[in-house]
């Protein structure tokens, strides 16, 4: 399977579901295309449970400023290799540009002082790594639902992606880079937003300046740090290597709600 | 299965062989198919589970942990600078313990020491991706066969025949009579032999209805979606790191539960056990004296 889709997966689901009832089709863990149509099964059970679970879109907990943790591991990159990122440090961002293109009417190019003169919300959240650990930090970013909406997104467009300026690893094809994806459900709740501030001072470095996404519901490596561009999509097959992310082009999940 | 029809059955089974061995009909279908699922899915669960803990190996109280937050329970590799060695030390409440060997650092099948919380031998091999795929399907599978079981076990009255200690059986001298014939390995005889002892039917109430609903909620208390939608976990549990504390020292609960419930199988008579959970017959032994 390449990709998370609801077709897909509900063929691959109905298959292993298939065969666990009837038992007809030998399930064999040598056998890795059995194996992974379970695990698959298991990942369409998560994301569909757990969307029935939020169907009213209610919002995480935020904690109070006492809760806030004393450190926030930075996790992934912590400073992106190669000059032109250099040179947004040492301009302090000044010439930094947040695209917004793809299935949209009209694209945009953001300063960063034009990204914080729009509406902004400020949310105490705790962050889920995958590893085990967690963190509670304040961010504070416009919400994502306001820049697809400036944009005006295109009704055929279902999912967003978040490019990255950080390089995971060399290639010859730049296809290293950091990437992200989420659907609509996630991207229009009001707490997913792009942050450009942590804990009350500018978003550090370390954790994605001069943009991060913040996308509540969802495990760490979701949170897309280092956003230059966001692109709406109607599929996500054309980018890397179809499934949706860096880390989910080497065997993650595309769904992380847990 | 009633009573009656289990008596019905039993008399079918005797033989002139042996006039005085009952055989009797012990576990229904449903049970023996759901517990041999529940057995490979825990087995599953373990391993994943123990893969997931090694790559960040430490417990804290609480909503936030990281390297660095006083862990309430810890596994690290450390290196000994005059032999070159590493050393894998365990830290519980901040008392540490050499564990070299076992926990932090042990070794592989060259004898070549590794550093891992957990030891590889006994963890799902792969990578962090595989074992979260593999810990929620079984999670999944985990949920599924236990509503199966449970909704059978409540409408055949399973629970409420076999399971629920009646009143008598949870006087204190009862008890203490029971955990003194443990203690002595006695096998249960004649009419004893025919239901759970006192001691059996407290360790699986307490499994089928504490422990693992327990791993279930501490579980979903670790998924940012799951709290979305119900914040008051964090409130039962005491924080997200707490739910994760839980959930390890509940499946230490549980394999503690598995250790001893094989001991027993093994000290009751492998074949008749594993035959009455594979066949549903079980052979009853005669009354000392008979």
């Amino acid at each position: 399977m390449s990709l998370i889709t609801r077709r897909s997966l509900i063929a691959g689901g109905s298959a292993a579901a298939a065969t666990l009832v009837a038992g007809c089709e030998p399930i064999s863990v040598t056998d890795p295309q059995s194996l992974r149509r379970i695990l698959d099964f298991g990942q369409f059970l998560s994301l569909h449970a757990q969307r029935l679970l939020l169907t009213g879109q209610p919002l995480v907990r935020e904690f109070s400023e006492a809760d806030i943790s004393p450190e926030f591991p930075p996790n992934g990159t912590e400073r992106p290799n190669g000059m032109a990122y250099f040179r947004h440090i040492m301009s302090n961002f000044a010439e930094y540009r947040l695209t917004v293109d793809g299935m949209v009417n009209k694209p945009l190019s953001l300063t960063l002082d034009e990204i914080k003169a729009m509406p902004s919300r400020t949310q105490i959240t705790m962050h889920s790594c995958d590893e085990g650990w967690s963190a509670i930090g304040q961010w504070t970013g416009v919400p994502l639902a306001h820049l697809l909406q400036t944009a005006e997104l295109k009704p055929e467009a279902r999912y967003v992606v978040f490019h990255c300026m950080d390089e995971m690893v060399r290639t010859p094809d730049n296809s290293g880079f950091y990437y992200e994806s989420i659907d609509l459900f996630d991207a229009l709740h009001p707490q997913t937003i792009m942050a450009y501030g942590m804990n009350g001072k500018a978003l550090p470095v370390a954790h994605g300046a001069p943009l991060r996404l913040r996308v509540e519901r969802q495990i760490g490596y979701k949170h897309a740090k280092y956003v230059n561009r966001i692109e709406a999509v109607d599929r996500l097959t054309h980018l890397g290597r179809g499934r949706g992310g860096f880390w989910e082009d080497r065997g993650y999940q595309w769904y992380a709600g847990l | 299965m009633t009573s009656s029809e289990l008596n019905a059955d039993s008399e079918a089974m005797q033989s002139a062989a042996a006039p005085q061995r009952e055989v009797i009909y012990r576990h229904t279908v449903v049970v023996r198919l759901t517990h041999w699922i529940n057995a490979l899915i825990l087995l599953l669960l373990l391993i994943s589970g123990l893969r997931l803990f090694n790559y960040h190996p430490a417990l804290y109280w609480g909503n936030y942990g990281y390297a660095g937050v006083p862990a309430f329970i810890s596994i690290a590799a450390f290196e000994d600078i005059e032999t070159d060695e590493p050393v894998g030390v365990t830290t519980i409440m901040g008392h540490n313990f050499i564990t070299t060997g076992v926990l932090g650092v042990s070794h592989d099948g060259k004898g070549e020491p590794v550093s891992a919380a957990f030891p590889n031998w006994l963890t799902l091999p792969g990578g962090l991706a595989f074992a979260r795929d593999v810990h929620f399907a079984a999670a999944w599978l985990l949920v599924l066969n236990g509503l199966v079981y449970l909704l059978v076990g409540l409408s055949n009255g399973h629970f409420r025949r076999d399971l629920v200690p009646a009143q008598r059986e949870l006087h204190p001298r009862h008890v203490l009579a029971e955990i003194w014939s443990h203690m002595r390995l006695r096998r249960a005889r004649g009419e004893a032999a025919r239901r759970y002892n006192v001691l059996q039917k407290l360790a699986y109430v307490i499994v089928i209805f504490a422990l693992l609903p327990l791993m279930v909620l501490t579980g979903l208390t670790m998924s940012p979606a799951v709290t979305a939608a119900m914040p008051f976990l964090f409130d039962i549990f005491g924080g997200r790191q707490s739910a994760r504390t839980i959930h390890f020292l509940v499946a230490n609960l549980l394999v503690l539960f598995v250790l001893v419930h094989i001991i027993q199988v093994i000290v009751t008579g492998v074949f008749n056990n594993m035959r009455s959970m594979i066949t549903g017959r079980y052979a009853i032994l005669p009354e000392d004296g008979k």
